[in-house]
């Protein structure tokens, strides 16, 4: 996946490292026994810890740690058994305290690696460099009165994850993928949503750009608080082309925090006063350090869900399907199990198991198709798996053709009724009676003298085009492998 | 002072016990004297209300045959350093104007539920900070003591309103907070009992934070087995505060009456310092021999790194409360002085409600934490904190507890030292180092200056070992013999 730069004096990539923010799935916040609920009315999950009054201290959520912990081990990331809370200083109307409490020298886990699936079915490696908990700041809300600024402090303490990858990313292609890999690694472990239209997921994006074939890294733009993988890509997009456009003017590339306008396409920089701060990090003396045992992550570890990784390799190994469909049915989780209890239901096909591939392809297409079109997602498919497997188990035996199928699938999703149903209340069970069958046959041959000449004079073509015939005269129903070989025999094919 | 006013606490329980009184009487007695007082200025808020209130449960209960405990019914005076719900608060500072919190303080929450009766709240250095309460908003107090030359002397700080609350009589008992000398270096100056337990042995939940891994709420009273009384009532784990221990809390009372034979103690040889008056080196001496005639055995200890101890705490305190303090930013509760913008009114209010002590420390602390200071400030500091815990880890495996003076001076007059930021932080010397180390210490009242000032000998023992230090203490009480109480407040002189 080779982006390039044109330069006015030669090729330019870009380098690329991405901050997550990701908000911990936690019942209360990180601190506080507050709620974390999203869309809740301002200020009513607001403890006296988040509003910072005298003396209040904060205590651990230790779901939020097992979640941390959890996630690590997801990216294969080394745990650190210590880790630290401090306190990042700054003043403003949204961080009560005036500090967020983060983890800074030593975060709760390590060095990991997320791998990204290419569209050419091959996958590369981007490592991740830490991942570290903190707290999330309230939220200053300035359109609300023309003199005043309202404070909102629901996510006020809510528990993050900062998930920062290593400088690893060459492309806005790449960036996209590692923010829907890591969703999804994500969502299979139940650490967090990765609604990004929710701010549960955010991105901070550090972009810097270098001639196509140096190994230098050059001075890094961050681009903050990008809230969608599209708008990521694209502030890639422009914030790269900035830089070489500096380059190519003589100019040098400015350390600075910028801000993504998707409505004009461009980056642009901070005020100032945002970002000037010098955050004074110490250890929060109102907490000790973390200490977890080998038995607590083991304890995790053990519980850990099969991950996409995994899941996509046993698709291919176990059941045959292809890189790409393997990736396809195992980024979600919803939709791999979804495909796994269609594939392994019903008593048809090998251990008593459905065509894994068929049902693949009724999945990624038929189903996918439905969803897309209107807008649902796979929880609310009004084709649930057992329905679909059932509907494939008809081809299977004969009763239905591979095309009534599809219009029986139509139905089924219209209207929420099972195959059977369908089938006998419009008659579309399949011919095979081949007494039905041959005189169907014989009209037709009686019915198109000259096609049946073309077959006998060798045009074998002619064939298929009886074939859809007889089908038509049957209204689909005939068996098309009896129809066929029917033909054959008396045309003598 | 009333017979009733003069009472200890385990005369009170007796009292009480034998209905010789009730606890209206008692509640009632000490509200006149506390009226009489008033020119002390020991109390910021008054709560004649609460403590009439309680006083009546408390009777109430007593009559059915349901007394609490020792504390019930027992007036305490309680350092407006603990959040009281709806009393106000304010920590002895002008930003925390008007607060009355919505909560009460884990300790005086306890003492609450163990039936004491709470008399108001007592006056303070700002925020804890100062060592003879001058720097309080609500003014200095005055020293119940006069000595020779009349004039008005302070109480030592910051917990100066609760020590001089208890010498004059006013209060049974007081709570206050120690964190470098808070509560030790005031009892030395009033003439009293002053308890700093072990860091962790009583809960900070609810007290307004000054320095988050030193602040250590504590017993003031006018014996040592009140003040063992005192602290069970105090004492406990609490899962509000992580740093607190989760720890039983031993029946302090009992240790007591054992003597001191087979006590060893050790006299660190680095307390004698430079300068020391002869008085305060002499009472020293005289309490070694005390010690000796209660059967202990007394050696010469050495404490390596004590010289670093001061400077190590003012570093180490100011750092930590310049990120407290940051909440106090006129948004949500307390002071707020108008600004055109946001950071104007952060300045104007921070500018007018701290005083100058405050504002001196917040300084100190956010240059130590700066970039390109924290290595060689802060860093610094907490390695040679853990130097000066080391030292006190190896003597303890030689002693029992360790001897020292309280403060290198008696009571000096108001207004001494107010342009010697330096020469008041000297006044924590003896009390700092065994505050940086967490450990629990204790001041006995044992002699009088020429000037006819109280002056007290400090005992520090092992983390945890309360009992051992109290049991030593009463040892030297017993000893010293000082049943002095100020003149005109019941003195006998």
């Amino acid at each position: 996946m080779s982006y390039e730069i044109k330069g006015e004096r030669g090729d330019w990539e870009v380098v690329v490292g991405l901050e997550v923010h990701a908000q911990i799935i936690s019942n209360a916040k990180l601190f506080s026994g507050a709620a974390a609920q999203f869309g809740a009315a301002p200020n009513t999950q607001v403890s006296l810890v988040d509003a910072a009054m005298p003396g209040m201290l904060p205590v651990l959520n230790g779901h939020c740690v097992a979640q941390a912990v959890r996630t690590g081990l997801g990216l294969k990331a080394k745990i650190n058994k210590r880790s630290v809370f401090e306190r990042k200083n700054y003043f403003y109307p949204d961080l009560p305290p005036g500090y967020q409490i983060s983890q800074y020298a030593q975060p709760i886990v390590g060095e990991g690696s997320i791998l990204l699936d290419l569209p050419d079915g091959s996958t590369r490696a981007v490592g991740i460099e830490r991942l570290h908990m903190e707290q999330d700041a309230g939220k200053s809300l300035h359109d609300q009165d023309p003199n005043r600024t309202f404070i909102d402090l629901n996510r006020a303490g809510v528990a993050l994850m900062e998930i920062v990858s290593k400088p690893d990313i060459r492309s806005p292609e790449e960036a996209g993928l590692y923010l829907r890999k890591l969703r999804s690694i994500l969502r299979y472990l139940g650490t967090c949503d990765g609604n990004m239209e929710e701010g549960s997921m955010r991105a901070d994006v550090n972009v810097s750009v270098r001639p196509k074939g140096s190994n230098e890294l050059r001075t890094r733009a961050e681009v903050k608080n990008v809230n969608s993988v599209r708008f990521v890509m694209q502030a890639i997009e422009a914030e790269a082309a900035r830089q070489v456009a500096i380059y190519d003017a003589g100019g040098e590339v400015k350390q600075e925090t910028r801000l993504y306008d998707s409505e004009k396409g461009e980056t642009r920089p901070m005020r100032i006063k945002e970002f000037a701060h010098d955050y004074r990090y110490f250890p929060d003396p109102d907490l000790l350090p973390l200490v977890l045992t080998d038995e607590y992550i083991r304890k995790i570890e053990a519980a850990l869900p099969e991950l996409p990784d995994a899941k996509k390799q046993r698709f291919i190994a176990e059941l045959g399907l292809s890189p790409y469909d393997a990736q396809v049915l195992a980024a979600e989780r919803e939709t791999a199990d979804y495909f796994e209890r269609v594939a392994q239901g019903g008593a048809g096909g090998k251990k008593g198991r459905r065509d894994a591939k068929q049902v693949a392809n009724w999945v990624t297409g038929a189903l996918f198709a439905h969803l897309n079109e209107t807008g649902k997602t796979i929880a609310a498919s009004p084709v649930a798996a057992e329905a679909l497997g059932e509907l494939l188990d008809l081809v299977a035996d004969g009763t239905i053709s591979g095309r009534i199928a599809k219009d029986v699938f139509a139905e089924m999703a219209a209207t929420g009724k099972p195959a059977k149903a369908i089938i006998a209340a419009k008659g579309l069970t399949q011919i095979s009676d081949a007494g039905v069958i041959e005189a169907a046959v014989n009209e037709v041959i009686a019915a198109n003298p000259k096609q049946v000449a073309d077959v006998r004079a060798g045009k074998e073509k002619t064939i298929g085009w009886l074939v859809g015939q007889v089908m038509k005269a049957t209204q689909g129903k005939a068996n098309p492998q009896m129809v066929n070989e029917l033909l054959k025999r008396k045309l003598g094919g | 002072m009333t017979a009733l006013t003069g009472l200890s606490i385990a005369a009170v329980r007796d009292g009480l016990a034998s209905r010789d009184f009730t606890a209206i009487e008692l509640a009632r007695a000490h509200l006149q004297a506390m009226e009489k007082t008033r020119h002390l200025n020991a109390f910021i808020t008054e709560t004649p209300e609460i403590a009439l209130e309680r006083a009546k449960q408390s009777d109430a209960r007593r009559a059915k045959g349901r007394a609490l405990g020792p504390m019930d019914g027992v007036p305490v005076a309680i350092k407006d350093l603990f959040c009281t719900a709806d009393v106000l608060t304010t920590g002895g500072s002008h930003i925390l104007d008007g607060f009355k919190p919505t909560y009460e303080s884990t300790v005086t929450a306890k003492l609450k539920a163990a039936g004491a009766v709470m008399l108001g709240k007592t006056n303070l250095d700002e925020f804890a900070m100062g060592s003879s309460n001058i720097t309080s908003y609500h003014g200095p107090v005055k020293n119940p003591w006069r000595g020779k030359r009349n004039d008005d002397l302070v109480p030592g700080g910051s917990s100066g309103g609760s020590a001089a609350a208890v010498a004059a009589g006013l209060s049974a008992c007081a709570i206050g907070t120690d964190t470098g000398g808070s509560i030790r270096q005031p009892a030395s100056f009033c003439g009293i009992v002053g308890m700093k337990p072990t860091y962790g042995r009583c809960s900070r939940w609810g007290i307004v934070a000054f320095a988050s891994s030193l602040d250590q709420a504590g017993p003031f009273a006018r014996s040592v087995e009140d003040t063992a009384i005192l602290l069970a009532a105090m004492a406990g784990h609490d899962p509000r505060d992580s740093t607190s221990a989760p720890v039983d809390v031993p029946d302090f009372a009992a240790a007591l009456g054992k003597g001191a034979k087979g006590l060893k103690v050790g006299i660190p040889k680095e307390y004698t310092m430079d300068g020391m008056p002869a008085e305060i080196d002499k009472l020293w001496k005289q309490g070694i021999a005390w010690m000796r005639a209660q059967g202990a055995t007394c050696r010469e200890v050495s404490l390596p790194h004590t010289r670093y101890a001061l400077p190590t705490y003012y570093i180490v305190a100011p750092a930590e409360a310049s990120s407290n303090l940051a909440r106090y930013d006129g948004v949500r509760y307390g002071l707020r002085v108008a600004g055109k913008t946001l950071d104007e009114m952060y300045a104007a209010t921070r500018g007018e409600g701290f005083g100058p002590e405050v504002r001196r420390r917040v300084l100190i602390g956010t240059y130590v934490l700066s970039a390109g200071y924290y290595d060689a400030y802060y860093l610094k500091a907490q390695k040679v904190r853990a130097l000066i815990a080391d030292d006190f880890r190896k003597v303890f495996g030689q002693v029992d507890v360790l001897l020292t003076p309280t403060a290198p001076s008696a009571a000096f007059a108001i207004g001494e030292k107010m342009d010697d930021p330096v020469a008041m932080y000297l006044n924590d010397v003896f009390t700092v180092p065994a505050s940086l180390a967490g450990l629990p210490a204790i001041s006995v009242p044992a002699g009088l200056d020429a000037d006819g000032l109280p002056l007290g000998l400090h005992l520090i023992a092992k983390p945890f070992d309360e009992a051992t230090l109290f049991r030593a203490a009463q040892a030297l009480e017993e000893a010293c013999g000082f049943a002095t109480r100020p003149p005109g407040f019941g003195g006998n002189r």
